[in-house]
């Protein structure tokens, strides 16, 4: 008895001391920066503590921690509040974007003969074996004014050859780029959502005379919201704090947060200010994380 | 089970107990036909060109071994599935083509397929909602059909809060709250234990009397179709081998394969000699050499070969011959008994090698019997317990 217990002690601290390690104590250090001031020093601010310099160097290094990079960053004369709006509005309207792709590919998928549904999954994660940065590279490939896109339109006759469309740095591109990468964490849960439920369901609902189309929002769209929420989440939290592809497919207008934390870390170089716009989008981005937990164990109560 | 032709159900109109039996008059117009249906999937015909007319009140019964094609048969007549050729119409109107949605038919389905998201209320009052019925009338229908069921006290309470006896009264609940022309009921009772099962027989038996509509049930039980049903259908590879109430299909099967899907049956060939108008006089080598006489007319002549069809529980098994008759006695030796506990099955070897079955009530309390293994006995039966069967 003892030692089966010790096995589940043991089974259960491996991923607790993940977490510890690789999630608290990292947070706890960028927390830690985010309280203190730039320096011209190694590292870049200070205080710094040291145990080895005794308990009362401690004890001043911890008093002159404070929140005024907080107060730096929520002041409506610098740009960052600007900067989460417009991350979330992006990540907003890309999440309803790729929900509307996401949701006839899935259905598609679960609708199909299940001989095939492992190779359509298959296709759906196939581009993650390019990698990611190649494949928004790609992007600019197509979208430039001398890309893909613009010449056949131009090949076609469809466009002006003098007026090509200007879709690269803007935040249209940026969509296109978010819709196009996030496509498959999308369609995962949707498909998944919707593939265990019983087709019986929808002859149930036809036989007491409810035409197919009803039959969706009665039925299945009910039945899928689990997997929309997952869906949803699962894009719009990374979204928010996108960088690469704003970066490299958006304008010098396009502002997002994870561009700002980028900015401000590498142009800057101030860890102290980088460190609160992290601390704060992970505050943002905790409230939605929160919800999706709350829906999850709805879910699972209902089984 | 007793012997002759009787119905079993008997309705009582203006307090007069009435036969019911309007597939006999020809005068009664059915509610469903089916004609020269056939549908086949790919190379598959799951029912061939079947004919079949279902009357208003009725409680029909499609029974069958699974692959047989009554489940075919009753999705089309809900519109799940489209016949490849004929036509079914339902109080004189044309089916085929239309969508389920727009049909006058309801369906318990065998999986029940209640909508899991929505409590026990909102399921039976979806098909109210969907045909635009005013909300107290809604109201009225959907606590009717839980008194019905007897489930008022699980109104709020959602599927998977509910046991499977629950989840079938709402299934039933459900489909009967539009009050179909036609109820379609698909294996509904396949998924409970035996006891609720034989319950809720007697229950659907009552609900169809008292609402007076028309059941059609799918099954592959053939206890089940024997209780509820008015008529019963015996389907083999889509095609309708014997349609018939129950005791007739019992009593009178028209072939060996009903005669062996319904019920226990022991079947013996024979020759026969002489066919008379009321009987039929045959010959079996086995059993010592028998002379065999059924109170039966058949066509046949004289040099046929026959079945004999005697079901266990008409057949006599004593230690002495049986000096009250000349046929239909055989000779043999106990080779096996099963105690059921009512019954007791003798399995007799006749001389020649077949063994045929003996059902024997146990009406004392005896725990040791008088016939036992390995006893030489005398099986015999009256000429008309057994039936004669050309095919």
């Amino acid at each position: 008895m003892a030692a089966k217990a010790k096995g589940r002690w043991l089974v259960l601290a491996v991923p607790y001391l993940w977490l510890l390690v690789l999630f608290l104590v990292p947070f706890l250090i960028v927390f830690k920066i985010s309280l203190s001031q730039d320096a011209i020093a190694q590292p870049p601010y200070e205080p710094v503590f040291d145990l080895a310099a005794g308990w009362e160097a401690f004890t001043d290094a911890f008093s002159q921690l404070n929140f005024d990079n907080y107060a730096y960053v929520l002041s409506w004369d610098n740009e960052f509040i600007e900067a989460y709006g417009s991350s979330l509005w992006i990540a907003g309207i890309s999440t309803l974007l790729l929900l509307a792709v996401g949701y006839p590919i899935a259905y598609g998928m679960a609708r199909a003969p299940k001989s095939i549904r492992p190779t359509l999954l298959m296709l759906v994660i196939l581009p993650f074996w390019t990698s990611f940065l190649i494949r928004v590279y790609a992007w600019i490939g197509i979208l430039s004014p001398e890309g893909l896109l613009n010449q056949l339109l131009i090949a076609l006759g469809i466009i002006n050859p003098d007026a090509p469309l200007q879709i690269l740095a803007t935040d249209t591109a940026v969509y296109i780029g978010i819709v196009y990468s996030y496509l498959p964490f999308m369609i995962l849960p949707l498909y998944s959502a919707l593939e265990k439920m019983d087709e019986t369901l929808l002859e149930a609902a036809a036989d007491l005379g409810c035409p197919p189309f009803a039959a969706f929002w009665k039925i299945t769209w009910p039945l899928s919201l689990p997997g929309v929420f997952a869906g949803c989440l699962l894009c719009f939290i990374p979204a928010v704090g996108e960088f690469v592809i704003p970066d490299l497919l958006g304008g010098s207008d396009t502002m997002m947060i994870g561009k700002v934390l980028w900015t401000e870390f590498s142009v800057n170089r101030s860890w102290t200010v980088s460190a609160a716009v992290a601390v704060l989008l992970l505050l943002v981005l905790v409230i939605p994380i929160v919800f999706y937990q709350n829906v999850q164990a709805k879910e699972m109560e209902g089984r | 089970m007793s012997t002759g032709v009787t119905e079993k159900t008997q309705t009582t109109i203006g307090g007069i107990r009435r036969k019911f039996a309007p597939w006999n008059d020809p005068a009664a117009v059915p509610l469903i036909r089916y004609e020269n249906v056939s549908k086949r999937f790919g190379e598959f015909t799951a029912v061939d060109n079947l004919s079949l007319d279902i009357y208003e009140r009725e409680f029909f019964a499609l029974l069958g071994p699974s692959g047989c094609g009554k489940t075919t048969l009753m999705r089309m007549l809900a519109g799940f599935e489209d016949p490849t050729e004929g036509r079914i119409t339902l109080a004189g109107q044309d089916l085929v083509g239309m969508p389920p949605y727009k049909r006058q038919t309801n369906m318990m389905f065998q999986s029940y397929a209640l909508f899991p998201h929505m409590n026990v209320m909102d399921n039976i009052a979806f098909g109210l909602k969907q045909d635009g019925m005013e909300k107290g009338a809604i109201a009225a229908r959907v606590e009717e059909m839980l008194k019905l069921v007897k489930l008022e006290k699980f109104a709020k309470r959602k599927p998977h809060q509910l046991s499977g006896g629950q989840r079938q009264r709402v299934a039933l609940a459900r489909s009967l709250a539009k009050r179909p022309k036609v109820l379609l009921l698909d294996e509904p009772l396949g998924a409970l234990d035996k006891k609720l099962r034989e319950e809720t027989q007697f229950e659907l038996m009552d609900i169809q009397m008292q609402l007076g509509m028309t059941f059609l049930i799918v099954t592959h039980d053939q206890e089940e179709a024997m209780t509820v049903a008015d008529r019963i259908a015996v389907m083999d590879h889509g095609k309708l081998i014997q349609v018939a109430p129950p005791a007739v299909i019992y009593e009178h099967p028209n072939c060996r394969y009903v005669a062996d899907f319904v019920g226990d049956v022991n079947i013996l060939e024979a020759k026969v000699e002489t066919v008379e108008p009321g009987n039929v006089a045959l010959y079996t080598g086995i059993g010592g050499g028998a002379k065999l006489s059924i109170a039966q007319n058949v066509e046949a002549k004289p040099g046929d070969t026959a079945f004999v069809a005697i079901r266990p529980e008409k057949v006599r098994i004593d230690i002495d011959p049986p000096a009250w008759q000349e046929a239909n006695c055989l000779r043999g030796e106990v080779w096996d008994i099963g105690y059921l506990g009512d019954l007791s099955i003798y399995h007799v070897e006749l001389e020649g090698g077949v063994r045929i079955k003996a059902a024997k009530p146990n009406l004392t309390r005896m725990v040791e019997r008088p016939i036992t293994w390995e006893d030489k006995v005398w099986v015999s039966w009256t000429p008309d317990a057994g039936v004669v069967l050309t095919r």
